[in-house]
């Protein structure tokens, strides 16, 4: 079964060909068949490569297929090889598995718009790049998946490319994500110039001999980091989310929730061994991971429009995540990471349903009293919700949190200060959730929506957020057996770091974390719901009004960055814009100009003097013939 | 029959198609370039018969015919142009319609 594995990528690919080659003349219910038809056969695919990898484990935990060899030039060469262990079995279930409801979903929320086609051809084109950055042995071909799903993003974001704001928010993700992909493309350069290879496994073996900090390893881990913080939207890179969700809801949910803004934390997790040896920048990895995480939960408890929230929110999350690989927790990385695609993408998915219901609103305050109208959504945004807040024992799912919060405790990261932050963080994460939550569903109706959410997009977000909610169960499972659960699992591809804290301890933190989230979910109901009006009251003081502007525009990065780079830079270049190389194509130009004119007297439109120059110029030329 | 040297008849062609050449320079009104060009062919036509003669051929003969049928073609499509002209600018001075200047 495990041979099936270059199907996975292929199918939603030829899905893409098919559609940007002959979908615009195709039916409609021809695009869908084939759109959702290629990612769920790749989907059914990976279940049966799912099922006989954990039946009969493959030698050393992995398996690799070399289909041909992509390039050689000299000594290095390029394999185009598949990689299968548990860290990208595990990943590439989750996209192909979300992806498949977030297409089925799609069809009806798509379902008026003229490019549907289109739509589908770049979300097959999506699925197929990120599998195969999931799946290739090469980070060569991991890098093809990598610039394959930024372009995705790019024409997805812009995908209402006539409405201009659309356009430059798409332009500003892909400019912005490329700071970080050409740091990473330096990164490749330099291994391939060590090692003349870039093969992960052989890399990793040949990486392990180094002795931790050597300035290489520094080097490469810092520029593989910049590449991670770019497609992660991780701080200092961070400004482009907020504005990618210009693009259509399902996009949001499935790029730029659950599966590309992830890419990262694969990248850090797949090179965890670069990274083991160089103990500072797994300090910068925590410390941006905890940055982000805070700055961008506390723009969210103040932003107005609901997906701006949640695209804070993945922020935050995807900080956990980062967080988590940066004190060495790479299993929680990715434990995170699955739960967070199932949530997130739910969460996505309802305001989806919300925002066209009711006729593209995206205020959270002119929403209101959802409840009502539906009952569905509400139970699944309500679920989703208990997972992101993390509230044991409603949820199954409130451990993927608290395990990086636990790592943060231990060696090698021993940061008390981390821990508090990260504290603080989930604090806020269940405050700002759940002030969306009760103003959206629970507050009195503002506007009645125009139409119910169709069941074709309501059954995939109950689904989703289902999953979510047991996606804990496997550890539990473990905690009560003592049978092998998700961490060991993955702990087959990564090294689990030594160090425990004791049923005790963590028994005790456990509390510790519940009570957190829920007085954060108390604090919520009470501003949100049982006095409404105090918010806008303390709001009100100038100074907190001042702190207000400066969360909802994101702390003012983007004010930064206008100043400090766009600016400098449109004005050196306007400076630059008569110089000695400008001379050059303006004198040609300027000597065509002069060549112009004089020709330009000799046509001055007098018949008489056109007939005297034919006849010097033939008496002339006779006068050669004669005489010559 | 006493002969004409070649010399003096080339000389009188000469002189008839500078002549032609210098009306159709000097001259502003069409008509007059008209004519003075049917001057220049035929001081061409003239040089052609001469020189066959000279020459014993009939090829200068011949070639005489040739000139007067684009003469005639030429007078047929210039007067169509005067009659133009006249319609479109309201004058026959070659001068005066200059707007193709560059």
């Amino acid at each position: 079964m495990l041979r099936l594995l270059w199907l996975i990528p292929t199918l939603p690919i030829a899905g893409f060909l098919i559609l940007i080659l002959i979908g615009a003349k195709l039916h409609r219910r021809a695009v869908s068949i084939i759109a959702v038809g290629s990612v769920a056969a790749s989907t059914i695919v990976t279940a049966l490569v799912a099922i006989s990898f954990l039946a009969s484990p493959p030698v050393g935990n992995h398996y690799s297929q070399m289909l041909w060899t992509w390039m050689e030039v000299g000594s290095f060469a390029s394999k185009f090889t598949f990689y299968l262990d548990a860290l990208s079995l595990v990943m590439v279930s989750v996209v192909t598995f979300v992806g498949l409801l977030i297409h089925l979903y799609s069809t009806s929320f798509m379902a008026n718009d003229k490019a549907y086609s289109r739509f589908f051809a770049y979300m097959n084109l999506f699925v197929g790049s990120m599998l195969l950055l999931l799946l290739g042995e090469d980070l060569l071909l991991t890098y093809v998946g990598w610039e394959g799903v930024g372009l995705c993003s790019y024409l997805l974001i812009g995908f209402w490319y006539k409405d201009r704001a659309n356009a430059q928010a798409a332009m500003k993700a892909f400019i912005v994500t490329r700071i970080g992909d050409a740091a990473m493309a330096v990164g490749l350069f330099i291994l391939v110039v060590h090692f003349s290879t870039l093969h992960i496994p052989s890399l990793m073996e040949a990486i392990s001999g180094y002795p931790v900090g050597s300035p290489l390893c520094t080097i490469v881990a810092l520029l593989l980091l910049a590449g991670a913080v770019g497609k992660s939207d991780q701080l200092p890179l961070q400004t482009w989310l907020p504005d990618a969700m210009a693009g259509p809801t399902p996009v949001s949910a499935l790029i730029h929730a659950a599966t590309m803004v992830t890419a990262g934390v694969y990248l850090v997790a797949r090179t965890h061994a670069v990274f083991i040896k160089s103990p500072a920048v797994m300090m910068a990895v925590a410390g941006i991971g905890t940055a982000t995480l805070l700055l961008a939960a506390l723009s969210a408890c103040v932003q107005q429009d609901i997906k701006r929230i949640l695209a804070y929110s993945t922020m935050s999350q995807v900080g956990y995540m980062f967080l988590a690989l940066g004190v060495g927790a790479w299993y929680a990385a990715v434990y995170h990471f699955v739960t967070h695609a199932l949530f997130k993408s739910a969460l996505f998915l309802g305001a989806g349903v919300l925002i066209q219901a009711l006729h593209e609103e995206h205020n959270i305050f002119k929403m209101g009293g959802m409840r009502k109208f539906f009952p569905g959504t509400h139970g699944a945004f309500l679920a989703s919700s208990l997972t992101l807040a993390a509230l044991p024992p409603v949820t199954l799912t409130f451990n993927s949190k608290d395990v990086i919060l636990n790592r943060a405790l231990l060696p090698p990261a021993q940061g008390g200060l981390l821990w508090v932050l990260a504290l603080i963080g989930a604090f806020l994460t269940a405050f700002y959730t759940f002030r969306l939550f009760f103003v959206v569903f629970w507050s009195p109706v503002h506007k009645e929506p125009g139409r119910n959410g169709p069941r074709l997009m309501v059954y995939p977000l109950i689904v989703l957020a289902f999953l979510a909610s047991v996606a804990g169960l496997p550890e539990l499972v473990k905690a009560v057996t003592g049978a092998e659960g998700f961490y060991d699992f993955l702990n087959t591809a990564m090294p689990k770091l030594p160090g425990d804290l004791g049923p005790a301890r963590e028994w005790g933190l456990q509390a510790i974390y519940a009570a957190t989230s829920v007085v954060a979910i108390g604090l919520a109901y009470r501003l949100y719901v049982r006095r409404r009006g105090v918010v806008d009251g303390i709001l009100r003081t100038p100074s907190l009004t001042m702190l207000h502007r400066l969360l909802e525009m994101g702390w003012g990065f983007d004010w930064m960055y206008a100043h400090l780079v766009v600016k400098p830079y449109v004005w050196i270049a306007q400076a630059n814009r008569d110089d000695v190389v400008d001379g050059v194509s303006h004198g040609l130009a300027q000597a065509c100009r002069i060549y112009n004119r004089v020709l330009s007297l000799s046509v001055n439109g007098k018949v008489r003097w056109y007939v005297g120059a034919i006849s010097i110029g033939s008496a002339i030329l006779l006068a050669f013939v004669i005489l010559l | 029959m006493a002969t004409v040297p070649l010399e003096s008849v080339l000389i009188l062609a000469a002189i008839l198609f500078v002549m032609g050449l210098v009306g159709v320079l000097i001259r502003r009104n069409i008509v007059f370039v008209l004519l003075s060009i049917e001057v220049m062919f035929n001081a061409c036509g003239l040089a052609f018969v001469t020189a066959g003669w000279y020459l014993s051929r009939p090829a200068g003969q011949a070639m005489y015919f040739f000139i007067l049928t684009a003469a005639a073609a030429e007078v047929a499509v210039g007067l169509g142009l005067i009659l133009h002209m006249r319609r479109a600018f309201g004058t026959l001075d070659t001068d005066k319609i200059d707007q193709m200047k560059g």
